[in-house]
């Protein structure tokens, strides 16, 4: 018989970011158990729902082995007593080692409801969440908040077990307060039940709520999926409602005013059909209605009090002008190895010189840390820079520098642009690097997963503005000679060509391997590389590069002279003239030509001769033809079909 | 529209109920009421123990000089301790709002993750910040660790700013406009507090002398705490005064951060000196509670 199964673990609220991936894990756990489950959640309850589970798992067959033929009945008798079966229903079986009794048992298959009992709580335990607590007492079951109750079904019948003081059985709980507890229900009423309690189970269909709710609204929202993502799992069930607020705040940066609304209030902003920030927000609530306006009116206060707290800061901050908070920075640490801000202040400065920055870009660099020590920036870390660059604006420094300090953290992330113009770039770029040969230098690279100092960011954004910035720096120079970092960097330059942008694994590594030090001009290689890539000619040139490339590691070359009098006529002479026709052309316009020669040469003519002058003088020809696309690509990293 | 101190009566009446012992403020100045003894050393060791308190709770850093309407040096904390936690504990501190006055299907409340660290104390749990109609109203936090030792039975804490609860209660933008009592508001009992201690925290406060009595009490402190070892009838030894030293330096501490007095780089090392002397005083006190029993 086939049964539908039901899992339903009521806890106190989960993290709404832990939630996806605590479903992933009981997921994958249950398909251990030969379970595909649909999973489903809400901050108050796991779900996992199956169809198709058997009633028992199939009858098996055991074979028992027993005495040798040759043995003492006695011994055959307490065999079989054994096995509860009478001597004759005993097989004898010719083995390696003679013939032996044996006894093909029947075991039934176990009951699944059997299985589930016994492997659900470990399962449940097992979970993957990012920290655990535990709640009954030390040494206690650990989950990432307590579990309340637990519903397990197979068919209409309750999967027994304790878990936490906890037994698991038919009933669950609606929402907290708009909903019933201790609610039985079957598989079949279940989400039902719980749509009934206020409680949509569905993520999809929360979202889907807000959404619509967004819309009757009639308001256009900045667009925040991730904010969203979060409200789908820190409700039940959801309901956007829209406040107001009074529009002198709108004299406050716009930054300031959504970075309060959305980190602090979880409110999404509204924009105006200008796309200027609109006086208004909207608030998901968790629950079904605000009939009376009093959740609206909750919420406009607290933003209000959020809003002028934000004024109290811009204004307190505006007493001293970011210049004159430079040296202030000689009390701020950058990290206990590494000094001050001022000290670095003063690094990033000198760095943005030597890479041509001009008076621009240095003012830029020496502003840049002072926002740290405001107000505004102690409250909204996250504004650091931003609010650097506000500052710098409202104090009448020009664009270019006040847009380069606002900047200066940028990319954020392999999806943020790159600062908006050069002296942003140089700032940033300078910033990064001196963080980066810091950290480095005292032995704070990072290790594993860990990261503290976000290095690999760093390190991906300097790779980033100097490509798109095209910017001409030779990277391996500024690097130094740190033999570790410069390793760290090729990493990260893979990466960015490869997961970022999309170019072949192997084509960055061909390109890569004839230097990486000029990163536009990487990059410009390997566009090439990726255009001749198709044509006919391209991957069997690449297979001969590489068996010459094989060749000459086998013969140990290590140069040598060249002497064309030693050619042969023919395949061999053809291919050197081919060569010379090709030198300081493209590869492009050569690879048709070259192609069939080598082809030729490879068909025709021993590379390994027997007079030791001749096959000295095929391997450095050889050699040359390689030399000549070394600074292109290595082609002998060229994956190929051939 | 019930006064401050009404709110203040009905949340200690429901928690009296509920078999909390109702205990004053501790007298000696603390940052937060998780710092006083009746929170910080009875959560450890096995024994249950439920009580409430409101503690004023003083933070120099958050003085404004009376000016800004949503920030205070000295804000009031209603601390709960539920000791072992119940396992209705989130319904019981729900049906708490009600109790004054709080129709909870007429607003929105949620729970949204916080995790506790306090690394003076050694102490952290995991829990939430709850959030009514977008205003954080509690911490609710189930303690795991406190003086670096791990909790034989979990607690539930819940702290309320009694503030903010009852200028949402009294639909009031400025804390200092709401009600204390019939006749008097917030301001004419706290306004004075509030502008003096900050022109004395941020102003005046001399930071040779708070240095001398921070080493004083760190001092005695630890000079309490090297004698517990060797002292014969456990019982008896001082350990409660031991930690009111810890807490003179813990407050200490904060003017002097307040006062702008302690670098981002000695910061650490001041935070370790404090958190050394508290997890000294927790661990012996849990080897007295042992031995008591």
């Amino acid at each position: 018989m086939s049964l539908p199964f039901l899992l339903e673990i009521g806890t106190e609220e989960i993290p709404d970011w832990m939630i996806p991936g605590a479903l992933g894990s009981l997921h994958d756990q249950l398909e251990g158990l030969g379970i595909a489950a649909q999973m489903d959640a809400t901050p108050r309850r796991l779900t996992a729902r199956a169809e198709g589970l058997s009633e028992r798992l199939p009858d098996t067959e055991e074979r028992v082995m027993g005495p040798p033929r040759a043995a003492n009945p006695k011994a055959v008798e307490g065999f079989a007593r054994k096995l509860g079966v009478r001597p004759e229903d005993l097989a004898v079986e010719s083995t390696g080692k003679g013939e032996y009794y044996a006894y093909l048992r029947k075991v039934a298959g176990r009951k699944m409801i059997d299985i589930l009992a016994e492997s659900l709580p470990g399962i449940i335990l097992k979970i993957a969440f990012p920290k655990t607590m535990y709640w009954t007492g030390r040494g206690g079951p650990r989950f990432i908040r307590p579990i309340r109750w637990i519903v397990a079904l197979l068919g209409s019948d309750v999967v027994l077990f304790e878990l936490a003081g906890v037994q698991s059985g038919n009933e669950t709980s609606g929402h907290r307060r708009l909903g019933s507890t201790r609610i039985p229900i079957t598989i079949a009423t279940y989400e039902q039940t719980l749509r009934d309690n206020f409680v949509i189970l569905s993520a999809a269909a929360r979202r889907q709520k807000i959404e619509e709710g967004i819309a009757a609204l009639g308001v256009r929202l900045k667009p925040d999926p991730p904010l969203l993502e979060t409200l789908v799992y820190l409700t039940e069930y959801p309901t956007p409602i829209m406040g107001e607020f009074d529009p002198q705040f709108l004299a406050l940066p716009e930054e300031v005013l959504i970075i309060v609304m959305r980190h602090h209030q979880k409110y999404f902003s509204v924009e105006d059909e200008s796309g200027h920030l609109a006086p208004r927000f909207v608030a998901v609530m968790n629950t079904n209605a605000d009939p009376e306006g009093l959740v609206r009116r909750g919420n406009e206060r607290v933003l209000r009090a959020r809003f002028n707290d934000a004024r109290f800061f811009w204004q307190a901050d505006q007493r001293k002008k970011l210049a004159d908070r430079v040296d202030d920075l000689a009390h701020v640490t950058f990290q206990a190895k590494l000094g001050s801000y001022l000290e670095k202040t003063d690094r990033v400065v000198a760095l943005v010189k030597e890479l041509g920055g001009g008076e621009h870009a240095q003012r830029a660099a020496r502003l840049a840390k002072a926002d740290l020590t405001t107000e505004l920036v102690k409250e909204f870390t996250e504004l650091q820079g931003v609010v650097g660059g506000l500052y710098a604006r409202a104090q009448g420094e020009p664009d270019e520098v006040w847009e380069a300090v606002y900047d200066h953290y940028k990319p954020e992330s392999m999806e943020d642009s790159i600062p908006r113009h050069t002296a942003g770039r140089l700032v940033s770029l300078a910033d990064k690097l001196d963080t980066l040969r810091g950290c480095f230098r005292v032995g704070m690279a990072p290790t594993g997963s860990r990261d503290p100092f976000a290095l690999r960011r760093a390190a991906q954004g300097v790779v980033k503005i100097i490509v798109e910035g095209g910017l001409s720096i030779p990277l391996l120079g500024l690097i130094g000679g740190d033999a570790q970092l410069i390793e760290f960097f090729e990493e990260r330059v893979k990466f960015y060509f490869r997961d970022v942008r999309g170019f072949a694994y192997d084509e960055v590594n061909a390109a890569i391997a004839a230097g990486w030090s000029d990163l536009p001009e990487l990059e410009a290689r390997l566009l090439r590389l990726k255009t001749i890539r198709p044509s006919p000619d391209f991957e069997p040139l690449a297979a001969s590069f590489k068996r010459i490339t094989n060749i000459l590691r086998q013969a140990g070359f290590t140069g040598g002279a060249f002497s064309p009098s030693l050619l042969e006529p023919g395949p061999e002479s053809d291919l050197f003239d081919e060569i010379n026709r090709a030198a300081g052309q493209p590869i492009e316009s050569v690879i048709g030509a070259l192609r069939p020669k080598v082809d030729l040469f490879f068909d025709k003519v021993l590379v390994n001769a027997p007079d030791p002058a001749v096959r000295a003088n095929r391997l450095a020809m050889l050699h040359g033809l390689l030399e000549q696309f070394r600074t292109f690509a290595d082609f002998s990293e060229i994956v190929t079909n051939s | 529209m019930e006064s401050f101190q009404e709110i203040i009566f009905k949340l200690k009446a429901y928690w009296a109920e509920r078999g909390c012992i109702i205990q004053e403020p501790y007298d000696v100045e603390v940052g937060a009421g998780t710092m006083c003894p009746e929170t910080f050393l009875r959560v450890l060791g096995p024994r249950p123990y439920r009580v409430a308190y409101v503690q004023p709770s003083r933070r120099p850093a958050d003085g404004r000089y009376g000016e800004n309407p949503n920030r205070l040096y000295k804000h009031s904390q209603l601390q709960v301790i539920l000791k072992p936690s119940p396992a209705d504990v989130i319904e019981q501190y729900l049906g708490s709002l009600e109790a004054v006055g709080i129709d909870l299907r007429q607003h929105d409340i949620k729970f949204e993750e916080d995790n506790w660290e306090a690394p003076t104390l050694g102490a952290w749990g995991v829990g939430w910040q709850v959030m009514l109609d977008g205003l954080e109203i509690t911490q609710f936090t189930y303690f795991q660790q406190c003086g670096g030792i791990d909790l034989d039975v979990v607690p539930a804490e819940l702290t309320y700013g009694l503030e903010r609860l009852t200028a949402f209660l009294q639909v009031k933008d400025s804390v200092y406009d709401i009600e204390w009592a019939p006749g008097f508001s917030y301001g004419d009992v706290r306004l004075q507090d509030e502008l003096q201690f900050s022109v004395y925290n941020f102003e005046m406060a001399e930071v040779d002398t708070l240095w001398k009595l921070f080493d004083l009490h760190e001092t005695e402190a630890a000079r309490l705490l090297a004698a517990y070892p060797k002292y014969a009838e456990k019982a008896r030894f001082p350990l409660l005064p031991a930690y009111d030293q810890v807490l003179k330096c813990s407050n200490l501490f904060n003017t002097l951060d307040a006062r702008g007095a302690i670098s981002v780089t000695e910061r650490v090392g001041v935070i370790q000196r404090v958190r050394k002397l508290a997890v000294g005083v927790a661990q012996a006190w849990a080897d007295q509670q042992g031995a008591a029993q």
